[in-house]
């Protein structure tokens, strides 16, 4: 095997893994969960290689592989990683094996079509953040809906599911078919949907600024962004453990992504024109979601309206075409696609052993949960940017970039901090402080092995990438100043 | 050495909080409390090498985040400021450890507390020694964490958890301030680094930037954010409502947190930021407005509170006022060296009420106490050394600050000065001298002197503590009366050069010597006053006036006690002006008209809708005649002829905004 073929890889492993599944018998479940794990580590020990040989020096794309896929009509498959997404990837395969794990006491009958959607997701997301041609990145940025609509409307937790699984079915759906216009046009006009030949074409400012706004129906619904973002309380309520923390943690880092690999790069002026635009949403998404996050009730919910809000901080970033803006948005999406995935599992724990998610019925579990207490203390911590953990760096970062750009915005957003801290805090004084609740609460076991190696190296991770971001901010550096000279 | 002063806390706190199951109560004592004592004795050596020997120490370790031009590393600074600042937390911190090793001997989450305790001391370390802004505002919400615990240490009763939140919440808006100051900082001086921003700041003075739609002094600006940082940390004035809740949490996390240390913190960042703030006098300006309306407002607030430690509450709250606007007259010494004395004086006197708490059986109001002082002969002592202290009696610790920062205020008169707001605080800080010999002497008299009014269970059980709460308040109460004469010459004496670089002292400083020269009619104010105070209180409480209290029924009077006995609302006032709106905007707002109303019913649910309806009614169209599909068709090909002839007319009528109400009555249909 070489070097250059290590993406392939990467991204074919769970694709055989889902297909190695298929053929297996249903009556094997235990052979089943350890070949999705197995398959997942695999994907994860990959993409940790692909880092390893990765070479930061560059903002060129490595391992790249291409295959003429129609050739008369010059559309090329193309794969290949750069600063901005190889930790995306990284995200991705580390969150499909907590995904695999957090899901093992799943009842045998169903494991087997779980665990194959959650593979076909890992390979189709690995696509989304490594291919390099508009055309295919819109195929796998919807194919990613399937999986993830079986996983809502299947394996969901209450009847309003199926409306969840629709709603979010419909609103992805609808913004991205202006995407597929947008590609279309640019395809006629330009004859290539390859992005690397793509970002060396002006647009002429009027239809930048058509595309940019195709392109931003589809990527603000993903984020999301403020009026579009009712579908993700709704998914994330109904979406079993697993299928919250690879939406929170994966699935929201598609329409930042699409913001740096596309609206950014290819529509610098249009960007520049829209950023007010941009700016307004995403500080009333961070405010008002605050708010809102403040008066709910249900666990789950209040983590996905902290995630609403906390995505306004990464649209911040993005527009604010600097460095630190933008790797500040690159290491919030990051930090947030662990802190949050880690509090929709410390959820998962609390509902596997109490079956209910309303804040009513907690208090007082850190006599019965000690471990848990701190684990949700520390994540907790990370969610309202504590500094020395992963989100004080993106928040700084941002808000740093933004402050040169727009210092009233900084200011506005910044509110957040307060609200957040709020929000987070009630939570967690809530469910671990207080006195036990022994009418409600019956179950005295604190969190299992398994859990705690879930739990224990997110943790790690989040404190590492606190306290010592360079690593990672290193890798992203040169891609990230590539992108600001479309603006300069 | 430098180093290890960091460390050891640090792993002080991972030994105990994480092995305390396997190291028992007694080895988690004994553990943190090695320790701080460790950390004692190397802080006391960084002070001799640095603060005495004048040798500013340097240390880089790796960076920590950069991006652009902004590099921010881990690095530690030790000058004279922070040398100050860790003898004084250690040394406190080690004592209340000391103290808690006793007071908390029957808590069966002994080695969490300790944990707890040795965590605040490490942020509080790394608060000081940083050497950039954004590393000290680490260790600013660390120790707004370690706070939080610390508040709400015994979790399952509600007042703690409340208070636990109220404090972090409020000092979050204080983060909030801090961390905006922090950003206009990188906006001006493409750096966070000290060095780089306090030796540059000069060239700045005259940039402006364009904010809210003002042009403002971008240095003024940076001040306040950065006071409003201070502001939520010191408890001043608007954010202060955070520091008397915070009593719920043990004694000796108030000692060492809520009087000694961390709200100190905010008086440490205005002096630590001395040469950005001295460049701005507008901020100079609200810095000792905000100051002296604090020391009075809570001085008099104080007078009117029952709880034997919220009435130590607001006197911390009125001595940080003192520090603070004394900052604001650009004596920044001063304020570090009442800062020093106060850590001791108040530390003193909250573990003597802890003392005082622990021997009448957890008792805090101090109207039924009373007769202690035969019962608790060295508590008795140690508080009235403490109170002393405080109320700034001739030779006593807090007499040399205290007294120096009101002969500061005085000299504001003199004309040649130019310091108009002095004399506000002048008078503010004259009355509040009044006050607090008031009120501190009114909790000696109601708590030691007067008649007790405590239930039999509780008298039957009183004892004088065990020796390892008295050691401690031994040790403070020889500090209170030494500490203050010993290093007077050293913090404020005249061309000082302990300070060196590490606070930026005006050569207008030498005002100093004014203050020696005042008439001595006024040199003896602030004593004659603080003596009428004790003396009005020993009349009202033990003296002739304690039977003859005519004027307690005077309307007016009660009006004004009950109001101040309330704090004033302030409570009332963030509540039902803040925090209820907010709570009904993310509800009934947010919530239920925006996201469950309005977007709910233009999106998924309107379209869904829409859809349905359309299609039940074009259904109907459907009948399956070809009598009625052949009337269609005729009728659609009649209209076309007729509307293309006179499109050109029409077309003026047609507009782009129209079709979007159409498009809206769509949904409404």
């Amino acid at each position: 095997m070489q070097i250059t073929n290590l993406l392939l890889w990467t991204s074919l492993i769970p694709l055989c893994g889902a297909i190695l599944l298929i053929f297996i018998p249903r009556f094997y479940s235990h052979l089943i969960r350890n070949i999705a794990f197995a398959t997942a580590q695999l994907a994860f020990i990959y993409s940790i290689l692909l880092w390893l040989c990765f070479e930061s020096t560059t903002s060129l794309f490595q391992f790249i592989y291409t295959i003429n896929w129609f050739p008369s009509y010059n559309i090329y498959y193309t794969i290949g990683v750069d600063g901005i997404s190889l930790f995306f990837i990284i995200l991705t395969t580390w969150l499909i094996t907590v995904c695999t794990l957090i899901s093992w006491n799943m009842p045998d009958s169903q494991i087997k079509e779980y665990l194959i959607c959650f593979l076909l997701l890992e390979a189709i997301l690995i696509q989304v953040f490594c291919v390099l041609d508009v055309l295919f990145f819109y195929i796998f940025f919807e194919s990613v809906l399937i999986p993830m609509f079986l996983i809502i409307g299947v394996w969901g937790s209450r009847e309003r599911k199926i409306r969840a699984a629709y709603q979010f079915f419909i609103y992805t759906l609808a913004g991205s078919l202006l995407m597929l216009l947008a590609i279309l046009t640019i395809y006629f006009q330009h004859g290539t949907t390859d992005i690397q030949v793509l970002w060396n074409i002006n647009f002429d400012v009027r239809t930048q600024i058509l595309l940019w706004l195709a392109f931003f129906a589809s990527l603000a619904v993903k984020i999301p962004m403020i009026p579009f973002h009712i579908w993700l309380p709704e998914a994330h309520a109904e979406a079993p453990t697993a299928g919250s923390v690879i939406l929170a943690g994966v699935l929201l880092k598609m329409g930042g992504y699409g913001f740096l690999r596309f609206s950014l790069p290819l529509f610098p002026e249009a960007s520049l024109y829209f950023a007010p635009l941009i700016y307004l949403l995403s500080i009333i998404a961070a405010i008002y979601a605050s708010l809102t996050t403040i008066r709910q009730v249900d666990l789950k919910k209040i983590i996905a309206y902290s995630s609403v809000s906390h995505m306004g901080f990464v649209t911040l970033g993005l527009f604010s075409f600097n460095s630190q803006g933008i790797e500040g948005s690159i290491i919030l999406m990051l930090s947030h696609g662990l802190v949050s995935s880690a509090l929709f599992l410390c959820v998962g724990i609390l509902y596997d052993r109490h079956k209910t998610r309303l804040l009513k019925y907690y208090g007082g579990l850190v006599q019965v949960m000690p471990i848990f207490s701190i684990l949700l203390l520390f994540f907790t911590f990370s969610n309202i940017g504590f500094p020395g953990t992963s989100s004080f760096v993106g928040e700084l970062l941002v808000l740093m970039g933004v402050f040169q750009f727009s210092p009233i915005s900084t200011f506005l957003s910044a509110f957040s901090m307060i609200l957040g801290a709020g929000y987070s805090i009630w939570l967690f004084n809530r469910v671990c402080f207080g006195s036990l609740k022994l009418q409600y609460i019956t179950n005295f076991q604190d969190i299992s092995r398994r859990e705690f190696c879930i739990l224990f190296p997110l943790s790690v991770f989040v404190l590492w990438m606190g306290i010592y971001p360079e690593i990672f901010l290193s890798e992203i550096h040169c891609s990230s100043y590539n992108l600001i000279a479309y603006f300069n | 050495m430098y180093l290890l002063i960091i460390a050891l806390p640090l792993v002080g706190t991972l030994v105990t909080g994480l092995g305390g199951r396997w190291i028992g109560r007694k080895g988690s004592n004994l553990f943190s409390t090695t320790c701080v004592v460790l950390c004692v004795f190397f802080s006391s050596i960084a002070f001799f090498e640095v603060g005495l020997c004048g040798v500013p120490c340097y240390i880089s370790l790796s960076p920590w985040i950069s991006s652009g031009a902004l590099n921010i590393s881990w690095g530690f600074l030790f000058d004279s400021l922070t040398t100050t600042m860790l003898v004084v937390i250690t040394s406190i911190s080690s004592l209340v450890h000391l103290y808690s090793i006793q007071y908390m001997e029957h808590d069966p989450h002994c080695p969490r507390f300790m944990s707890f305790l040795e965590i605040f001391t490490f942020f509080m370390i790394l608060l000081v020694t940083a050497d950039n802004f954004v590393q000290m505002f680490l260790g600013w919400e660390g120790v707004g964490l370690a706070s939080y615990l610390l508040i709400n240490f015994w979790y399952t009763r509600l007042c703690a958890n409340q208070a636990a939140i109220k404090a972090l919440v409020v000092n979050r808006v204080g983060d909030f301030g801090l961390s905006l100051g922090i950003f206009t900082i990188f906006y001006l001086f493409g750096s966070v680094d000290y060095e780089i921003v306090f030796s540059s700041a000069n060239i700045y003075t005259n940039y402006s930037i364009s904010f809210c739609g003002f042009s403002i002094n971008t240095l003024t600006l940076i001040g306040i954010f950065l006071l409003i940082g201070a502001v939520g940390k010191s408890a001043q004035l608007g954010l202060h409502t955070w520091l008397p809740d915070a009593m719920e949490g043990p004694t000796p996390v108030s000692a060492l947190i809520h009087a000694a240390t961390m709200v100190t913190a905010g008086v440490f960042l205005i002096v630590r930021c001395s040469p950005l703030i001295d460049l701005s006098s507008d901020v100079l300006l609200l810095i000792t407005l905000l100051g002296s309306s604090t020391a009075f407002f809570a001085s008099i607030v104080g007078v009117f509170q029952n709880d034997i430690k919220r009435v130590i509450a607001y006197s911390t709250c009125s001595q940080l006022g003192y520090m603070v606007f004394v900052c604001g007259l650009s004596y920044y010494n001063v304020g570090m060296f009442h800062l020093v004395n106060h850590a001791f004086f108040k530390a003193l006197l909250f573990l003597s009420a802890g003392s005082v708490i622990h021997a009448l059986s957890n008792e805090q109001d101090m109207r039924r106490m009373g007769s202690l002082a035969n019962s608790l002969p060295i508590t008795y002592a140690a508080m009235l050394i403490g109170s002393l202290s405080l109320a700034g009696f001739p030779f006593l610790t807090g007499f040399y600050s205290k007294d120096l920062i009101i002969e500061i205020t005085q000299i504001s008169y003199y004309s040649n000065l130019q310091i108009s707001f002095g004399v506000y605080a002048c008078w503010l800080a004259n009355i509040s001298v009044l006050f607090t010999s008031f009120y501190t002497f009114r909790l000696i008299f109601l708590t030691f002197i007067k008649n007790t009014n405590s239930y039999r269970k509780h008298i039957e059980n009183i004892h004088e503590s065990p020796p390892l709460i008295l050691i401690p308040l031994i040790l403070l109460a020889i500090s209170s009366i030494f500490v203050g004469f010993l290093t007077k010459d050293i913090f404020v004496g005249i061309g000082t050069p302990f300070w060196g670089n590490a606070i930026n002292i005006l050569p207008t400083s030498c005002n100093l010597l004014e203050v020696e020269f005042m008439p001595s009619l006024i040199k003896w104010l602030p004593f004659v006053l603080s003596s009428m105070g004790a003396i009005l209180a020993y009349t009202i409480n033990v003296g002739v006036l304690k039977n003859n209290i005519q004027f307690a029924h005077n309307h007016l009077f009660r009006k004004l006690a009950f109001s101040l006995s309330k704090k004033l609302y302030w409570d009332k006032l963030y509540n039902s002006f803040i925090v209820s709106p907010l709570m009904y905007f993310g509800y009934n707002i947010s919530f239920k008209n925006l996201d469950r109303g309005f977007i709910e019913f233009v999106g998924p649910y309107g379209i869904s809708r829409t859809i349905k309806n359309w299609s039940t009614k074009v259904i109907k169209i459907q009948t399956g005649q070809l009598t009625h599909y052949t009337f269609f068709v005729i009728f659609g090909l009649c209209s076309l002829l007729l509307l293309v002839p006179v499109w050109d007319f029409l077309q003026f009528l047609v507009d782009v905004r129209l079709l979007v109400f159409c498009f809206i009555a769509l949904f409404v249909a």
